[in-house]
């Protein structure tokens, strides 16, 4: 369960892509054991702060501090964070040329040092838990949409990470599935004690699944909305984070 | 069809949204004004807008048939004839008389409203029809984006001068990415490099073997159109025995690496370049990257080595079947016997004419291969990127080879090779 300690913390933070400010003075903290939603409009901004959290790009102004690491943008700050981190892409972005296995066994090759044969029992035991036992030697191309996406959440737990990041996870998924996946991350973050990051705007999963949710605001470009989901649709701090939660045109 | 087609049974409460997403009511209008814009018959256009007041209320009747094919009435003009928007105090709008109407009638409203709302001017759509309402509404839910004013078109010095920019800028891009494939190339010497060897393996096989028939039907008829050149003008002089050291010279030097990497480069590069751009696309190139993993070691290097090692085999390959496409034209169509031929092949060249080809497949491989991976690399998100990269890697390549082709034939001519 969440408590109070801050797994990553957020300070000042501008996101731009050369003179085009997305977002600015963003802070915020994300607690350890707290499943935390990134939500906003389309253009607002959540896939640049996701990479942004994962050290796929370095912001010019503002921090990030990662288990009270700064990152900074040098190597070895990345490279203490990626041993700590797991990330379910929005499509799953699993490599197209190696197996399931291969897939969920390069991040223990990587960052461990064990012994082949038990790089493929770990192999097996997560894609057992994600309900792909026997599908070790499929390639992407031969599964599903939906197990690819679950493929790639064994990918992302193969190092049973401090942090799961997920990138609109149930993205092109029906409700059944969806709806399978949001109890699946409860389980892990119960179950694990992983902090969870959504990025999303599935407003059923958010209600469903989220401790706390950051609202981006295209309007204003900074974030105008932190807290629990119920409360900021009950409550909420102003008229377009009440629209995003309820589900309202202007 | 704009929005397009909303969720029209959802079980939702009625809302008063004009948005067809969620008001099927607006939707269903617009399939409406689609229909008869496409499958009913329209009688031509009448168009009747006038204007009056009344005290401070200026009203618009809008009337007849409106559709498409005629000219949309001017809203100033119609309102400036009974005394324009600005001097009303509210303006109201009566249909009366309105018989079929389009997209016409909704651009004539949508002026209309926008004129009013920018002079402050009440406007009321009461006595629109149940079916025009919610587009007029709709035109006017979401407020102008503040994007700014377009740019002035930029004269064409100032285009020649962006043009300029951006291929110098291409050409830092393609030297700094040479220079991080050397490092990785030093990694991989030194032990230190993430390629897979099985990926090298069957890259190579993609890129050698797989290639054959392709680079044989090419190669050929290279030396059966050289040899046939030679025959032409060669037999004016009866030199017919010469035509040997044309095809001998021209495809061990020139043609047979050049013609071999140009066919490479549209094969080859572009399968590169739209492979790695797939995987952009598709985020599994920031997969790598978020484990730490270089994708110029993993995904870069297999590709650039297994084009390395395949195109001077090729060449050596595509030598012999171009000398083979000449002879077939010399015995068949010149009074030129196989041994006369094949002795007068080996007469003009000396090794460092074989190797110069050689030399320059090596280059060429290098160039197809950074040319195909850089522009891969390079794709953007939009639906036509990986296309535009593959055309991308095979003009680049093949820009690049005739150049390097120009460059190491300087070269060879400075040295005296």
């Amino acid at each position: 369960m969440p408590d109070d300690a801050p797994i990553i913390t957020v300070d000042n933070l501008t996101l731009a892509y050369g003179s085009f400010v997305v977002m600015q003075d963003l802070t915020f903290e994300i607690r350890r054991g707290e499943i935390f939603a990134i939500m906003g409009g389309s253009g607002s901004g959540k896939s640049t702060l996701l990479k942004h959290l994962i050290g796929l790009q370095t912001a010019d102004t503002g921090r990030i501090q990662f288990a009270g690491r700064e990152m900074n943008g040098s190597e070895e700050a990345l490279q203490d964070m990626r041993r700590e981190i797991g990330v379910l892409y929005q499509h799953g972005a699993l490599w197209s040329s190696m197996t399931l296995a291969e897939n969920v066994g390069l991040p223990l090759e990587e960052y461990t040092d064990l012994p082949p044969d038990d790089i493929r029992r770990i192999v097996s035991l997560k894609l057992a838990l994600v309900g792909l036992r026997g599908f070790e030697g499929f390639y992407p191309h031969e599964i599903s949409g939906g197990m690819q996406k679950r493929g790639a959440l064994a990918r992302a737990m193969a190092l049973d990470p401090a942090v799961l990041f997920f990138d609109e996870p149930s993205s092109g998924l029906d409700p059944v599935s969806a709806r399978r996946l949001d109890d699946l991350i409860l389980q892990i973050r119960d179950s694990l004690d992983t902090t969870v990051v959504v990025v999303s705007h599935d407003l059923a999963s958010i209600f469903a699944i989220a401790d706390r949710a950051l609202y981006l605001d295209i309007e204003t470009r900074t974030a105008s909305a932190l807290g629990p989901p119920a409360d900021l649709r009950d409550d909420p701090p102003n008229e377009r984070v009440r629209q995003f939660l309820t589900r309202t045109a202007a | 069809m704009g929005h397009g087609i909303p969720y029209t049974d959802r079980p939702e409460a009625p809302c008063t949204s004009t948005d067809p997403l969620v008001a099927p009511e607006a939707a269903n209008a617009y399939v409406t004004l689609f229909a008869s814009r496409y499958f009913l018959t329209c009688p031509p256009p009448t168009m009747e807008a006038t204007a009056h007041s009344t005290g401070d209320v200026l009203h618009v009747r809008v009337g007849g048939t409106w559709t498409l094919g005629g000219s949309v009435p001017d809203v100033n003009a119609v309102a400036a004839s009974a005394g324009g928007i600005d001097s009303a105090g509210a303006v109201r709008i009566v249909p009366d008389g309105l018989t079929d109407w389009d997209s016409s009638l909704l651009t004539f409203l949508y002026e209309l409203v926008r004129r009013c709302e920018a002079q402050d001017v009440p406007v009321d759509l009461d006595a629109l029809p149940d079916d025009l309402r919610p587009l007029v509404d709709l035109s006017q839910a979401v407020p102008e984006a503040s994007a700014g004013s377009a740019d002035a078109p930029s004269s064409l010095l100032e285009r020649f001068g962006e043009w300029i920019g951006r291929q110098g800028d291409g050409v830092v891009a393609f030297a700094t990415f040479t220079g991080r494939s050397v490092q990785s190339a030093g990694r991989l010497l030194r032990g230190r490099g993430r390629m897979r060897g099985r990926d090298f393996w069957l890259l190579t096989q993609r890129t050698s073997a797989d290639a054959l028939p392709i680079v044989t039907l090419i190669s050929f008829l290279v030396g059966l159109i050289l040899s046939f050149l030679g025959a032409v003008v060669l037999r004016r002089f009866g030199a017919d025995y010469y035509v040997s050291y044309l095809v001998s010279y021209g495809v061990l030097r020139e043609l047979g690496a050049l013609m071999t990497a140009i066919i490479m480069a549209g094969r080859t590069g572009a399968a590169f370049a739209a492979e790695l751009g797939s995987m952009k696309v598709s985020e599994e190139i920031d997969a790598l990257r978020t484990l730490g993993i270089s994708p110029v070691d993993f995904l870069v290097m297999p590709r650039l080595l297994a084009v390395f090692v395949a195109l001077p085999l090729l060449t050596l390959y595509a030598n012999a079947v171009g000398i083979v496409g000449g002879w077939t034209v010399a015995i068949s169509m010149l009074d030129v016997t196989s041994a006369q031929f094949f002795t007068g092949l080996l007469t003009p060249i000396t090794l460092a004419d074989a190797v110069l080809g050689l030399v320059k497949a090596v280059v060429f491989g290098a160039i197809i291969g950074l040319a195909g991976c850089l522009r891969g690399l390079q794709t953007g998100s939009d639906a036509t990127a990986v296309g535009d990269a593959a055309t991308s890697a095979v003009v680049t390549g093949i820009t690049l080879i005739v150049a390097a082709n120009a460059v190491l034939d300087w070269m060879a001519a400075v040295l005296d090779v």
